[in-house]
């Protein structure tokens, strides 16, 4: 038996052999336990490595948020591959996209999103797809239910080692396309059991998670359960509250991970229909910044819970949380780094900043990136040279000041990103979508404060000469490329719009100018 | 309009982006053909709500009630109905 994991599937193989009859997970339709899941992923693997899939190959797997969706991952990973999984409300270019750039070999989907894959894949002739279950399956799509009874329930043999790639985890950035963030066995082992240290994670806890596989602080929800040996109640949305409250009360959930906006909601609700959970333990906000007025309604939610602000990134999933004693006291700050972590604050020319001062928050550990796939340009102006010879430090997009005590307070942005019910959202990439109309001349995205989505997403759009085209088709056309989060919330039809001394479109300058527009068109 | 072609209506502009009729069945569900999520659902509570001028319960708000066109209707005919019977 392993003892020690030196692979990101090892955990499960841990927890497998330990506790195999203890529940992994709850999931709208079932409840798995450690050998059920293991010996899924197993068949998985077995099943991939048939179909030529190799070390460090990637599989893209592009499902709801279940529990075949959690295992697969560990399925990818025992078949040596790198797993990339895809948000279930991504449509059909993007997914093409990322089958495109990750290279994928093969895609592990479920038929209710064959309307989605199904146009991607047509480009792409030498993807293998299976399927999890469905009656009919698109030509050339195998159903995985009937390929996975035939296969053994025993890990195949191991060639990777912990500096191979685990996990390519797309994210919107700065440009218009989204980015494979590199991730390693090591450096997700790494991260996982720092996390596991400070939330102080045991085989009793019951995590509860809205958050999609896809996304860091979602499948560390998932991790974080395995390694623990505890259960994951993993839901698909936060849709429909009250379901959601009555499945945290029936399945006595000890752990809640969420963002501002469903704090928000929730709220919302307690302000009408009082709520309570005493049996939480474990409360954790990332994401995006928790608004300190909310700090006293989530303590009247989970009266009995210590309350964790986190801060994290992608390229490094998690850098800072703030000791949840320090919660009222300090509401605004995120804390420190994770354990075994270091965070830096320096200036451009990368020399440390007084004490006070604000500084471009660079992190330092185990935990970083690798690197973004296929754009070492890019993946340079983040991963810049650290403390030793051969080192690198992640430059994170933020600015931050920090106190006396060391704790840190973010400033702002060093870039456009925008944060909308928690996701990114790259304006970039929304004002391609809105591009692919003709009659669109110019397009403007940004940000705009929203109570509820923290920031909701804003188009200001020029259009050609005599043409036309409304609001309602240009939001169309972005809900035909994008996710739901980055469809604009507004959208603005403007004569012109303004321009710098340079003669160049400023988002900063558009806000500043028409901002207010935004308040009559909602 | 009737109750069925008012929410047609609202759901094809406000989330289908579009008044191409075919692209919305009566029977599909929201959240499983990814058409709407969280906080749409409840953008569409308050239309019905506005709509409607009837008050939907916390203890409705439930993917039976609310998940499709067709459980919107009878959710909103049922509503109705109760409204009446009470006047």
């Amino acid at each position: 038996m392993i003892a020690v994991p030196r692979l990101l599937q090892d955990i499960l193989l841990i927890t497998a052999a330990r506790r195999p009859q203890h529940l992994a997970l709850v999931s709208t339709d079932a409840r798995v336990s450690y050998r059920e899941v293991a010996d899924y992923a197993c068949r998985l693997a077995h099943a991939l490595r048939a179909r030529g899939i190799q070390r460090g190959d990637r599989v893209v797997v592009f499902m709801d948020n279940g529990w075949q969706c959690a295992a697969a991952i560990f399925g990818v990973l025992l078949a040596g591959g790198v797993f990339v999984t895809v948000n279930c409300q991504t449509k059909a270019r993007k997914l093409a996209f990322i089958l495109r750039d990750s290279g994928a070999r093969a895609l592990l989907a479920e038929p209710a999103l064959a309307r989605v894959f199904q146009p991607a894949v047509e480009q792409l002739p030498d993807l293998t797809v299976l399927c999890a279950g469905g009656e009919e399956l698109p030509a050339g799509v195998e159903d995985l239910a009937a390929i996975l009874a035939d296969q053994p329930a025993v890990p195949p043999a191991q060639s990777a080692i912990g500096l191979d790639l685990a996990a390519l985890v797309y994210t919107s950035g700065t440009t218009g396309h989204p980015k494979g963030v590199m991730h390693t066995h090591q450096s997700l082992l790494f991260v996982l059991d720092s996390i596991n240290q400070y939330l102080e994670f045991s085989q009793e806890d019951r995590l509860f998670s809205i958050l999609p596989l896809n996304f860091g602080y979602g499948l560390f929800q998932w991790l974080s359960a395995v390694r623990a040996g505890a259960t994951l109640v993993l839901e698909r949305s936060f849709a429909y509250p009250v379901q959601v409250f009555k499945r945290m009360q029936d399945e006595g959930v000890t752990s809640f991970a969420s963002v501002p906006t469903i704090y928000a909601m929730m709220l919302a609700h307690d302000a009408k229909y009082p709520l309570c959970f005493p049996s939480l333990r474990v409360v954790t906000n990332a994401a995006a910044a928790l608004p300190a007025e909310f700090i006293p309604g989530i303590r009247r939610l989970f009266p009995q819970a210590r309350l964790y602000k986190m801060y994290g990134q992608t390229e490094c999933i998690r850098s800072a949380y703030l000791d949840p004693a320090l919660a009222e006291i300090k509401p605004d700050s995120v804390g420190r780094a994770i354990p075994g972590t270091e965070l830096l604050l320096l200036d451009e020319r990368g020399r440390s900043v007084a004490p006070g001062e604000v500084g471009i928050l660079h992190v330092r550990g185990p935990h970083l990136m690798r690197g973004y796939w296929n754009q070492p340009e890019k993946t340079a102006e983040v991963l810049v040279p650290g403390l030793l010879a051969g080192e690198v430090l992640l430059k994170s997009g933020d600015l931050f000041r920090q106190d006396a005590e060391g704790d840190l307070y973010f400033v702002a942005r060093n870039d456009e990103i925008i944060k909308s019910r928690g996701e990114k959202v790259s304006p970039d990439e929304v004002e391609n979508a809105i591009y692919s109309l003709s009659a669109v001349r110019e397009a403007a995205v940004v940000g705009v404060p929203d109570p509820v989505l923290g920031e909701a997403v804003c188009a200001f759009v020029t259009l050609r000469d005599d043409a036309q085209v409304t609001a309602q088709q240009i939001k169309r056309a972005c809900g035909e490329r994008l996710e739901n989060y980055m469809v604009p919330k507004y959208v603005l039809i403007l004569p012109e719009l303004p321009r710098t001394l340079n003669g160049k479109l400023s988002r900063k300058l558009i806000l500043q100018q028409y901002g207010a527009l935004i308040a009559k068109a909602a | 309009m009737n109750i069925e072609k008012k929410i047609r209506c609202y759901i094809l502009e406000n989330f289908l982006f579009t008044d191409d009729e075919s692209v919305l069945n009566n029977d599909a569900s929201f959240l499983g053909a990814g058409l709407i999520d969280s906080t749409g659902i409840l953008e569409i509570i308050l239309f019905i709500e506005e709509t409607f001028d009837l008050k939907v319960f916390d203890e409705e708000m439930l993917p039976d009630n609310l998940d499709s066109v067709d459980k919107l209707v009878a959710f909103v005919k049922r509503k109705q109905a109760a409204m009446a019977a009470a006047a």
